[in-house]
């Protein structure tokens, strides 16, 4: 089964974090990223640019309107992303929890829906 | 199933075992609950009609087996809305059917009990869950114990066991270091379902009565697969000691008997018997745990069948064990309890008003009800009265009731 672990966490506090500990995080990643290589479970991952660089299309009352900024103002914003396929949920909880977020931030899991 | 005769439980009894086993190992081999569930219902019917009559099988699984499995590729073929979910189900079907002799279906029911108690599954239903997939209770009766309607009931076990299906919860055990936190959510559950057949004794809903044996059971079945988890050992204990005062919590009138009034002659020695081996066998294991301490307590209260006393300072003890494990405001009125007995209702009073800050105690009866007492021993009788009042007004159990207003009238001169 494919899952999706969303990265979730708060970009302001990203912003102010000292470059010390950016590229401490940074090598965090880099390390997850080589794991989860090795073991031959990952499907596709990416960062994402901040929400401020977000644009949004929305239909509202049967216009469809190009808005700045992301879709909801939320205390935590998507960052980034790691698809992986893995036997179930158990092991890509186990994958979650190793992930440099789920120190910093928060690791959603979604099951991927077969189209 | 209101046919009590003894043909139709031998075959109930018969049937159930194999129900939760089958629905086990369908819904593990095609991760669909739900699917495995109606076929075997079908088929668990059909056993109901038949085996009273004809007598239950030599072997009942291989019956149940054949007889779902011919229900589920129907139901499979019927379904035309997937073609590719039907292939699946089919094939998955047909894969269990082949990989296993069905006379000796392996005893997946453990893992379902792990599917159902899953923390991806919201901890409120993983009691009831396991209560309908492993023991095939419906709905309506679930709901009756849980105190909401089967309509509720009935939709939030369907969303559950979708979510088994989609978010990918797997049917296997836990692996070693997962078990302890993952056994105690099962066992918890297990708990909740014995909790919820508790109050009512002798009371309106049989159904309800019942959950107690079948909490009973299924903490057997655990401790059958898991037989060195001292925490399941002690969970059964606890069940075990608990519901052996089944018969003496109402007097002949159906009174309402306080633990401390009971008879100790109308518990059920065999049941405390069998709790004290398992408790016994749990603690060799040499790991303690919340279930162990309070089989514990309830093993001094058993004590006295024997001793004619009950030692409040062991139940002290266990209690103060219990709290630095659990942090439970459940387990803090108890422990201040256990203390008004070995130092005294002011010291108790005390402690409890330490807790009185706990926004969850405000709506629980027991820490009325003990506060009224240790007041009442105080002889400090109008906030006694108002104790009582409070505790009152929290207890659903008219029998509780009526004991708890006999308490506070005792207390009540007329003059008052």
């Amino acid at each position: 089964m494919q899952y999706m672990l969303a990265i979730y966490g708060d970009e302001r506090s990203a912003e102010s974090t000292p470059r010390e500990q950016m590229t401490e995080i940074v090598n965090a990643y880099m390390a997850y990223t080589k794991a989860l290589q090795d073991a031959k479970v990952l499907v596709g991952s990416n960062r994402l640019r901040p929400t401020s660089a977000a644009t949004t299309v929305r239909t509202v009352d049967g216009q469809t309107k190009v808005l700045d900024g992301p879709f909801a103002e939320t205390k935590e914003q998507l960052g980034g992303y790691y698809l992986i396929d893995v036997p179930d949920l158990d092991a890509a909880l186990v994958w979650a929890k190793r992930c440099p977020a789920a120190r910093y931030g928060t690791v959603e899991v979604r099951p991927i829906w077969v189209m | 199933m209101s046919d009590t005769s003894p043909a139709h439980r031998a075959a109930e009894r018969a049937a159930r075992q194999s129900y939760g086993k089958l629905v086990a190992y369908l819904a593990a081999r095609t991760g669909d609950v739900a699917a495995a569930e109606d076929a075997l219902s079908d088929a668990f019917a059909a056993a109901l009609a038949s085996w009273p009559i004809s007598g239950v099988p030599q072997a009942p699984e291989a019956w149940l087996f054949a007889a779902a499995r011919r229900r589920m590729i129907d139901m499979a073929r019927r379904r035309r809305t997937s073609e590719e979910a039907t292939d699946r189900l089919l094939l998955s079907v047909e894969e269990a059917a082949a990989a296993v002799d069905p006379a000796d279906v392996p005893d997946w029911r453990l893992r379902l009990m792990f599917a159902c108690a899953h923390p991806a599954i919201d901890a409120a239903i993983r009691g009831p869950l396991i209560l309908q997939t492993v023991l095939g209770l419906d709905a309506a009766a679930i709901a009756a114990a849980f105190l909401t309607t089967p309509t509720a009931m009935g939709q939030r076990l369907v969303r559950a066991k979708r979510r088994i299906l989609d978010a990918g919860i797997p049917f296997r055990l836990p692996d070693r270091g997962d078990l302890p936190e993952r056994l105690d959510t099962v066992l918890e559950a297990i708990y909740a379902a014995f909790g919820a057949g508790w109050p009512e004794p002798g009371g309106l809903d049989a159904r309800r009565q019942g959950l107690l044996d079948e909490a009973v059971w299924l903490g057997h079945v655990v401790v059958d697969l898991l037989p060195e988890e001292p925490e399941a050992l002690g969970l059964l204990a606890l069940m075990l000691y608990a519901g052996a005062r089944r018969a003496a919590r109402r007097s002949t009138e159906g009174h309402y008997v306080p633990l401390s009034e009971q008879d100790p002659a109308l518990w059920d020695g065999s049941a405390i018997d069998q709790a004290e081996r398992l408790l016994q066998q749990a603690s060799s294991l040499g790991q303690i745990g919340r279930f162990q301490l309070e089989a514990a307590v309830q093993s001094v209260h058993a004590a006295r069948r024997s001793s004619g006393r009950t030692d409040w300072a062991a139940i002290l003890e266990l209690y103060d064990g219990l709290l630095a494990l659990t942090h439970s405001p459940v387990v803090a009125v108890n422990r201040a309890v256990a203390l008004s007995e070995t130092s005294g209702p002011a010291t108790g009073l005390t402690t409890l008003d330490e807790l009185a800050s706990d926004p969850r105690l405000a709506t629980y009866q027991p820490y009325w009800a003990a506060r009224a007492d240790m007041l009442a021993r105080l002889d400090r009788r109008a906030s006694a009265d108002a104790a009582y009042a409070q505790a009152i007004l929290l207890e659903p159990d008219t029998a509780v009731r009526r004991f708890l207003e006999q308490r506070r009238a005792k207390i009540r001169p007329s003059s008052f």
